[in-house]
């Protein structure tokens, strides 16, 4: 053993984003000994460049699973933010008032109507929400502008501050006797007798068992150990505001203001390979459906802009998986690492202790992809 | 809100300029940044954060550290380090987030959306 002062850990998470440090976080807590293992400063960091929100509204058309999955994690976040303020003294800023998703046509006020009324019908009718009118949303949201003919509202969606969440998450873990390794990049994972090795950059890290929850970088290490994750990234572009008084009490698909004051743009939604540079045509997209949306917003100034990747599988639902040819190998990903944090805490790292599989689970192993190519049969259908 | 200033102007400086600071008038070296004339009046309280409300006083004078807002001519939350004091400024510590405008009632045929 190279590290002598770190006993050999139980479990090794490859990635120390908001996924992994969930897992890890989560691990900790049922009383693994686990290393995380995280890419340097130059990694693309979903983690770092997301918009915040514990989203439910829309989720799992097609998979009502993922609907289940997705709610039960909000439902647990406000137990799961107690427990990291108590230990961490980090407040996530967690608020669960419902949002709004604002519509400017019939059409979209329609199309939402169709989408939720299905979900709720799959689900049993335990699924609320509302389509509100343009008086009805105005007398909840007065700052409203001329051009939004109303809004589907749910009491089941949230926000968060995503930074300071990835700062709870790696202390508490850490807190918790987690290590974490930052700057070595994994590059291989062997399967080995009782269990796996990890080749980084640096050095070689051994353990029983192996989570890969390195986001774009799953697609390539997942079939070293027997899984499949064909994972691609979509990029999202924010800008930020400067900090105003308080007026948005409610996160909105599109906009939000955030704990300290500042005002979020964002959601959009790009194939553009791994280039996670901001473009002035989608910004100003942005820019203008915000203003569209609150007019008043219109001489705020802005003072920050930037791009993340989203962690895309072709359907748009997270992969978890246990490997059946390399035990021990779990899978885990998906681009809401913000919503389903509790759940990836709490559920995720249970399962990968050694308790049963989750209920919702078995939907999303990467076999539904077959073992072809990333690219084949792709439905990229946006997952909210 | 004024005392003695920590900073003094160079021989050679500009003309005086008068400006208000919260309706305090002053007379300051004319064609630099505002942040730069107040520090020479003796302005230490430029703003209040809006998280925390502690006092803030200029700290990068080059637009990057934002700790300099004040609110000038009746724009909130601009970075005085940035913007050349001129004759007549009306300026005023940002205490807190800006506020935004009122809303106007308005009616939905009168979207004026591009």
């Amino acid at each position: 053993m190279k590290h002598p002062a770190f006993a050999s850990p139980d479990v090794l998470v490859v990635g120390g984003g908001l996924v992994g440090s969930s897992v890890a976080y989560g691990l900790a807590r049922e009383g693994a000994k686990v290393t995380v293992l995280d890419q340097g400063d130059g990694g693309f960091r979903a983690s770092r460049g997301n918009f915040g929100l514990v989203w439910i509204q829309g989720k799992g058309n097609g998979l009502t699973p993922y609907a289940r999955w997705s709610r039960d994690s909000a439902v647990r976040w406000p137990m799961f933010a107690t427990a990291l303020a108590e230990e961490t003294g980090v407040d996530v800023a967690l608020r669960q008032p419902g949002g709004f998703h604002i519509c400017f046509s019939e059409d979209e006020l329609a199309a939402r109507e169709n989408r939720l009324s299905t979900l709720q019908r799959e689900l049993g009718g335990d699924y609320p929400y509302q389509l509100l009118d343009a008086r009805e949303v105005r007398e909840r949201l007065p700052a409203l502008g001329p051009a939004v003919v109303g809004a589907s509202y749910t009491p089941m969606d949230g926000h968060v501050n995503p930074l300071k969440l990835l700062r709870a998450l790696h202390a508490g873990m850490q807190r918790r006797g987690v290590r974490l390794v930052s700057g070595d990049d994994v590059l291989r994972i062997v399967p080995q007798e009782g269990g796996f090795a990890a080749h980084g950059t640096r050095d070689t890290w051994r353990a029983g068992k192996v989570v890969l929850a390195a986001g774009l970088g799953n697609c390539t290490l997942a079939p070293q150990v027997g899984l499949n994750a064909p994972v691609a990234p979509n990029r999202g572009q924010v800008l930020v505001s400067e900090r105003v008084a308080p007026f948005l009490h409610y996160p909105t698909l599109n906009v939000r203001q955030t704990d300290e004051g500042t005002v979020q743009f964002g959601d959009s939604m790009e194939e553009a390979g791994f280039d996670d540079f901001t473009t002035t045509r989608v910004l100003a997209d942005i820019a203008r459906r915000g203003v569209r949306t609150f007019p008043f917003l219109k001489d705020v100034r802005l003072v920050r802009m930037w791009a993340a990747l989203r962690v895309y599988s072709p359907d748009g639902f997270p992969i978890y998986d246990e490997s059946t040819r390399c035990p021990g190998a779990f899978l885990v990903t998906c681009h809401s690492g913000v919503t389903l944090a509790a759940a990836h805490a709490m559920r995720i790292a249970s399962w990968i202790a050694g308790a049963p599989i989750p209920d919702e689970l078995p939907a999303f192993s990467g076999d539904r992809f077959g073992l072809a190519a990333p690219d084949a049969d792709a439905i990229s259908v946006p997952a909210h | 809100m004024t005392s003695t200033p920590l900073f003094k102007t160079l021989p050679g400086a500009d003309a005086l300029v008068r400006i208000w600071f919260n309706d305090e008038p002053m007379r300051v070296p004319g064609d630099g940044s505002v942040a730069a004339a107040l520090l020479t009046a003796g302005v230490s309280r430029f703003r209040a954060t809006p998280v925390s409300a502690s006092p803030r006083a200029p700290y990068c004078m080059m637009g990057a550290c934002f700790d300099c807002l004040v609110e000038i001519d009746g724009v909130p939350s601009r970075q005085s380090c940035m913007v050349t004091v001129r004759e007549g400024m009306r300026v005023r510590a940002q205490e807190g987030a800006r506020e935004l405008p009122p809303v106007v009632a308005q009616s939905p045929e009168q979207s004026d959306d591009r």
